[in-house]
């Protein structure tokens, strides 16, 4: 995925829209930085409604269990059902390999989620 | 993310923050929660030599030796009469038995031979063990100071921490033996070196003079990354005592713990002794209804943690207090506290992390010990 091409939400999801109106989203390498140590990771079920901004499935490290909540509302449509016995990948290939699930969505992308330069402006400020 | 201006900051904290250090409060203090890895940070420590920041416990000096005999009023274990050298492990409690902090007394002598002693409790009681002190008897009369912010406290743990550390210091550590302690030179500089430690590593823990901290722990980390060791977060810090069972205060000692639940036997000596506390831990050993301390090995990759609720069949059998994956067993672990009729080693148990159950096996502990 171009990253300049993507949306961010601020809880550092990322959101890639097709133009079939099916969304893939993930998490973002700075939220894979941040978080280090990953040992699970939670998927959503295929078929499941996710709402823009709530959780839609978790990610775990050693320290702690961290929600994903979904940058977008529709219905989950396919999962990267590999990645959580890989979860090296997200490491290596946040945008790519490490996406998490396809969305068929369920109205336009919200308002409220970053371009590219706004989202590495609010990281500029968390790291 | 929150603002660390009005914490307090240790003498190390300037290298914390130029060397990667994530700084997060902790008891109010601004403390590095890891440098890069918790699980490297982790296996550094297990393989090699981890060097961590302890200099926000609290680090009570006492000129009058007599303040052993004062504190051994207060505590669970004797720490009087005990020989100049040695270093206990006690909890402080109250009437009701509930435990007010675990704390280690010492009794050294200084560098002209005079006996002193020294007590260091943790961070988030400082202030509470003060009061409890202040309370009980005199403390200027016992030459009290608390000396926290003048000094900074560095643990030095792992397999070849005492290798490192020997030929930094006028007496060699290994010449101690485990829980005792001296003043020796550290890097040219006078210092309290004790063979303790909180990670289930042998090492030992230093306390230096504020303003040569960072001179001291810079010569300590470059023995120690030439062992392949490193500087060592308060994350990793809790996997390593996790591992080793340690309990830790807040979480396996609490104040509405009592501790014949703990099982910490070592640490209890009620024989002819008297201090706060002694008639309910006598009470609370003899009540099969208190639940005890229990360990956990689970499958997987989920890990339990504190405040999960366990269960056998539909009914709660007890409840965890802390749980992580752990980075040497490969698997999740976990200490709580559980009905004593479900202890034993083997029992099947069930887990509910955030709404799914998984399977539990109550294990031996503690879940890692050094070979």
């Amino acid at each position: 995925m171009n990253q300049e091409e993507l949306l961010y939400a601020p809880t550092h999801e990322w959101v890639h829209v097709g133009e079939d109106g099916i969304a893939t989203i993930g998490i973002t390498d700075f939220a894979v930085e941040q978080l280090t140590d990953l040992v699970y990771m939670e998927l959503p079920d295929v078929g499941a409604t996710v709402t823009a901004g709530e959780e839609f499935g978790e990610v775990e490290s050693v320290k702690a269990v961290s929600p994903l909540y979904s940058p977008i509302s529709g219905e989950v449509i396919e999962v990267n059902s590999g990645l959580p016995d890989e979860l090296e990948v997200l490491g290596t290939d946040a945008f790519g390999a490490g996406w998490i699930a396809k969305i068929k969505m369920d109205g336009g992308a919200p308002e409220s989620l970053l371009n590219h330069t706004t989202y590495k402006t609010q990281i500029a400020g968390e790291g | 993310m929150s603002s660390t201006t009005e914490l307090l900051k240790t003498p190390l904290h300037p290298w914390h923050h130029d060397n990667g250090g994530r700084l997060v409060d902790f008891a109010g203090w601004s403390m590095p929660v890891q440098y890069t890895s918790i699980i490297e940070e982790h296996n550094a420590c297990r393989n090699g030599a981890g060097l961590f920041d302890v200099s926000h416990m609290g680090r009570f000096f006492f000129a009058d030796p007599n303040a052993c005999e004062f504190l051994n009023g207060l505590t669970t274990r004797r720490v009087h009469p005990m020989a100049a050298g040695k270093i206990r492990y006690s909890l402080m409690t109250k009437e009701d038995g509930g435990v007010l902090d675990d704390v280690l007394v010492y009794h050294l002598q200084d560098t002209t031979g005079a006996p002193f002693c020294f007590m260091v409790v943790n961070a988030s009681n400082r202030q509470k063990i003060l009061d409890w002190l202040t309370q009980h008897g005199d403390l200027e009369k016992l030459g009290f100071e608390d000396r926290t912010t003048k000094t900074a406290m560095i643990a030095v743990q792992g397999p070849r921490a005492l290798e490192i550390m020997d030929p930094l210091c006028e007496t060699a550590p290994s010449t101690l033996t485990y829980y005792h302690g001296m003043m020796t030179k550290v890097c040219g500089v006078d210092s309290i070196v004790s063979r303790t430690g909180y990670t289930g590593e042998d090492g030992c823990e230093l306390t230096v003079p504020a303003d040569d901290a960072i001179q001291i722990w810079t010569s300590v980390l470059e023995k120690a990354k030439a062992v392949g060791g490193g500087a060592v977060g308060l994350a990793a810090r809790d996997t390593l005592r996790l591992e080793a069972a340690m309990p830790l205060y807040g979480h396996e000692l609490t104040e509405t713990v009592n501790p014949a639940q703990v099982d910490v036997k070592f640490a209890i000596n009620l024989k002819d002794r008297q201090f706060p506390g002694r008639d309910a831990i006598a009470a609370a050993r003899k009540d099969n209804t208190l639940p005890r301390r229990v360990g956990l090995v689970m499958e997987g990759k989920r890990a339990a943690r504190e405040h999960s609720l366990i269960y056998l069949g539909d009914q709660q059998v007890g409840e965890v207090t802390s749980g992580t994956f752990s980075p040497t067993l490969q698997r999740p672990i976990a200490m709580g506290f559980m009905n004593m009729e479900h202890l034993e080693i083997g029992t099947e148990v069930e887990i509910d992390i955030r709404g799914k159950r998984l399977p539990a096996r109550v294990c031996q502990l503690p879940f890692y010990s050094r070979g």
